[in-house]
């Protein structure tokens, strides 16, 4: 996509950043113990732990993901909201309390609480750095999506620049620091939401969705002279040649010198041609946007509805509309959405977005993305519930959330802050589907990259709201990263190296090990980062959520619940959780296709593990904590101790 | 080695019946999300029928899991913390 830089944009970008690198850098001289930099000291108010809960965890997934893939897919995004949030209840109802009673500094420490395995400590600082390599990657492919229309730069230098200024932040300050940020930023994030979403409202439904300051290209629709199901001319334009892919016809048609593709179409018993998007990879390297260099600015925002209608009737326009109505409307009427094909022609990897006309009904429903409907294969149905269960059964095993329920004073506390946070994130959640289906509507998507619906859709509206949204969607990526690294480097750190090598560090040398640690995490973050480019951010963070529910889910309800629960048991389940879905996330059709292979001959069709790791990782704990129990001496800690959620 | 951070430790003779609590209230959710799973796999069509002003049975269950979500976790904050002072209440006497 093209897009110029705004400066307003970009003086209020320049705050933000200046003004969480100031915050973190001030808090940052505060910290001077590990207890400091790891849990913020215990020290935090359940109201702003609360909140910065939220900010936590409405990361770029949320943000951009969701409403990018409302947007593209209607109702299939909003399955994410849906279970983004259920999960909270496993937290809730489960974790938080009996598990803030283990008072640890990390999800190693206190998985280990009772035991002080070798076997524990290695095992959950794996899986605490797999996990948050697999929710850093959505984060940095989302930093590098916004920078795009922010500054005018490509995405790599999104990706470096959000790595950059994340390591200088958590190697100067840790948790307290982060915890400010995320309460400011998740403040900020709901209240720009709701001005947005009350923008969309007003702004209601046209079938020409010019803004004041971004006007709607209008498509082209020709009639070809056919012979058959050949077209052999097109008045006023030279047909270069048709192709079939996958069953659907394609015309490449030149005029004035300039050639575009053509989506060949019947309706009504007629033949149309109608215009698509195309980015072509010509021979000698070049890209070209709809035929043409990137600098002509060629290449348009999409997104429109073909068809409204409004209280039984079809209008051109509906004027401010009620959220209710709002839903009612885009499900009676019928929407265009651009469907990718990617194809080699003459040698050229060509990339066509063609209009798909979808009716209202279909887009609010599931299925778009997840086909469960009639005709749905056994593997899709199996992926819907799979997916389904990560998401539910992964927010009470991300370790960045985990650690933050130490960051408060008592279990009390940490109860207070999981409710006002699923509050917050229940409220944010419900506003990404006005948002979401706002920039479906709008003219405003970036057929590039889903992400991006939110902050174009703001843009749209006004370059202040834009600049503001971006700032924060910003600032929702410095945070979401810097918790993740914190994470990291705490599992390398101290998990690792001072409980598992057995290194004894003293506090300053744990905090010094942690920041090393922390620089070469951001490191490989934004590697990954650039190399994911172009997908979707929700679906990415899909897979941490199955990663963290197969790893450290059974683990953590098993020693919570069950008291026979041993150490050999645990690190065996959150090793067999690891394995098994990261076999299931690298052996998928996506993953297939990043390796430059056929989908559908992908080893199998199953797109999120959670559905088969998440069992074999509860019978592994269950099998083996009955097969190598733990010794005496552990049972008589029991004695001692708080052994399970119910003494 | 493990280290402790700043915590309040104090015992807390409620934390056996908030566990039971959580557990039961963890199962209605839990009931209610599966519901949704099984109708989307087993009966998609129902989740088009329209149920309130216009609104599909989709969206309608959509956002009533999330707003059911918020409430059910007031409710249990509001008798944990009654169990947490009436447990106190008897410590002290």
């Amino acid at each position: 996509m093209i897009y110029g830089i705004s400066y307003v944009a970009l003086a209020f970008f320049l705050l933000f950043v200046g003004l969480v690198l100031g915050l973190s850098f001030y808090l940052g001289r505060k910290t001077k113990s590990a207890a400091s930099y790891y849990a913020a000291g215990g020290r935090i108010h359940w109201s702003v732990n609360g909140i910065a809960f939220a900010g936590d965890y409405l990361s770029a997934a949320s943000f951009l993901g969701i409403c990018g893939m409302i947007a593209v897919s209607g109702f299939d995004g909003f399955l994410y909201a849906i279970g983004f949030l259920a999960g909270w209840i496993v937290a809730l109802f489960l974790i938080a309390e009996p598990f803030k009673k283990l008072g640890k500094f990390t999800f190693t420490d206190a998985l280990n609480s009772k035991f002080n395995s070798r076997a524990i400590s290695l095992s959950a600082s794996i899986s605490t750095l797999i996990i948050s390599i697999f929710y850093l990657i959505p984060q940095m492919v989302g930093a590098g999506d916004l920078v795009t229309p922010l500054l005018g730069l490509p995405h790599w230098v999104g990706v470096l620049l959000v790595g950059l200024i994340v390591i200088l932040i958590v190697a100067t300050a840790g948790m307290n620091s982060t915890t400010y940020v995320q309460f400011l930023k998740g403040s900020l994030l709901i209240i720009l939401s709701t001005i947005l979403t009350v923008y969309i409202l007003k702004n209601g439904f046209t079938l020409t969705p010019h803004h004041e300051n971004q006007k709607y290209h209008s498509f082209v629709e020709l009639v070809p002279e056919m012979n058959g199901n050949e077209v052999v001319n097109v008045n006023g334009w030279e047909v270069l040649d048709q192709i079939d892919v996958k069953g659907k016809q394609f015309l490449q048609l030149r005029k004035d010198g300039k050639v575009r593709w053509f989506d060949l179409v019947k309706e009504h018993q007629h033949y149309k041609l109608k215009e698509a998007l195309s980015i072509t990879k010509t021979n000698d390297g070049m890209i070209l946007f709809n035929g043409e260099p990137q600098a002509n600015g060629n290449f348009y925002q999409v997104g429109h509805l073909s068809k409204i209608v409004m209280d039984g009737k079809e209008v051109e326009e509906t004027g401010p509309v009620g959220p209710l109505e709002y839903l009612s409307i885009i499900e009676k009427s019928e929407l265009v959405r651009f469907t990718n094909v990617k194809f080699d022609h003459q040698g050229q990897d060509v990339s066509l977005f063609y209009q798909n006309v979808t009716s209202g009904k279909a887009f609010m429903l599931p299925g778009l993305k997840y086909k469960i409907g009639k005709g749905a294969g056994i593997w899709s149905k199996l992926d819907f519930i799979s997916l389904m269960l990560a998401l539910f059964l992964g927010t009470a095993a991300l370790p960045h959330i985990l650690i933050r329920y130490y960051t408060v004073k008592s279990s009390r506390d940490a109860r207070k802050s999981t409710i006002l946070a699923i509050a917050a994130i229940g409220a944010f959640y419900i506003l990404t589907l006005f948002m979401g289906l706002g920039a479906a509507v709008n003219g405003v998507l970036d057929v590039e990259s889903s992400n991006m619906a939110a902050p174009l859709l703001a843009r749209a509206f006004g370059v202040i709201l834009f600049s503001m949204i971006s700032a924060v969607a910003f600032a929702t990526v410095l945070g979401t990263v810097a918790g993740l690294i914190v994470a990291s480097s705490g599992a390398i750190a101290h998990d690792f190296m001072d409980v598992y090598l057995r290194k004894n560090l003293k506090d300053e040398a744990k905090v010094r090990a942690g920041k090393i640690a922390a620089f070469a995490v951001g490191i490989f973050a934004i590697v990954l980062g650039m190399a994911f480019k172009g997908m979707n951010v929700s679906f990415l963070v899909g897979w941490a959520f199955a990663i963290a529910a197969s790893a450290n889910l059974p683990a953590i309800l098993f020693l919570l619940f069950w008291k026979k629960t041993s150490p050999t048991g645990i690190a065996a389940s959150i090793l067999v959780g690891i394995t098994a879905s990261l076999a299931i996330i690298l052996t998928s059709p996506t993953m297939w296709e990043r390796y430059g292979l056929d989908r559908a001959k992908a080893i199998h069709q199953l797109e999120n593990p959670a559905l088969i790791s998440f069992p074999l990782a509860v019978l592994t704990i269950y099998i083996l904590s009955l097969l190598y129990p733990k010794k005496e001496k552990f049972s008589l800690q029991k004695e001692e101790k708080t052994e399970t959620a119910f003494t | 080695m493990n280290h402790h951070i700043v915590t309040d430790s104090e015992s807390d003779p409620a934390s056996g019946k908030k566990a039971r609590l959580g557990i039961k209230f963890f199962f209605i959710y839990l009931f209610c999300y599966a519901g949704f799973v099984a109708i989307g796999v087993t009966n998609y069509e129902l989740l088009a029928v329209e149920v309130f002003r216009g609104i599909n049975l989709a969206i309608f269950y959509g956002i009533g899991l999330i707003v059911f979500a918020v409430l059910l976790g007031i409710l249990y904050n509001i008798l944990c913390s009654r169990y947490e002072d009436k447990m106190k209440e008897e410590d002290n006497v």
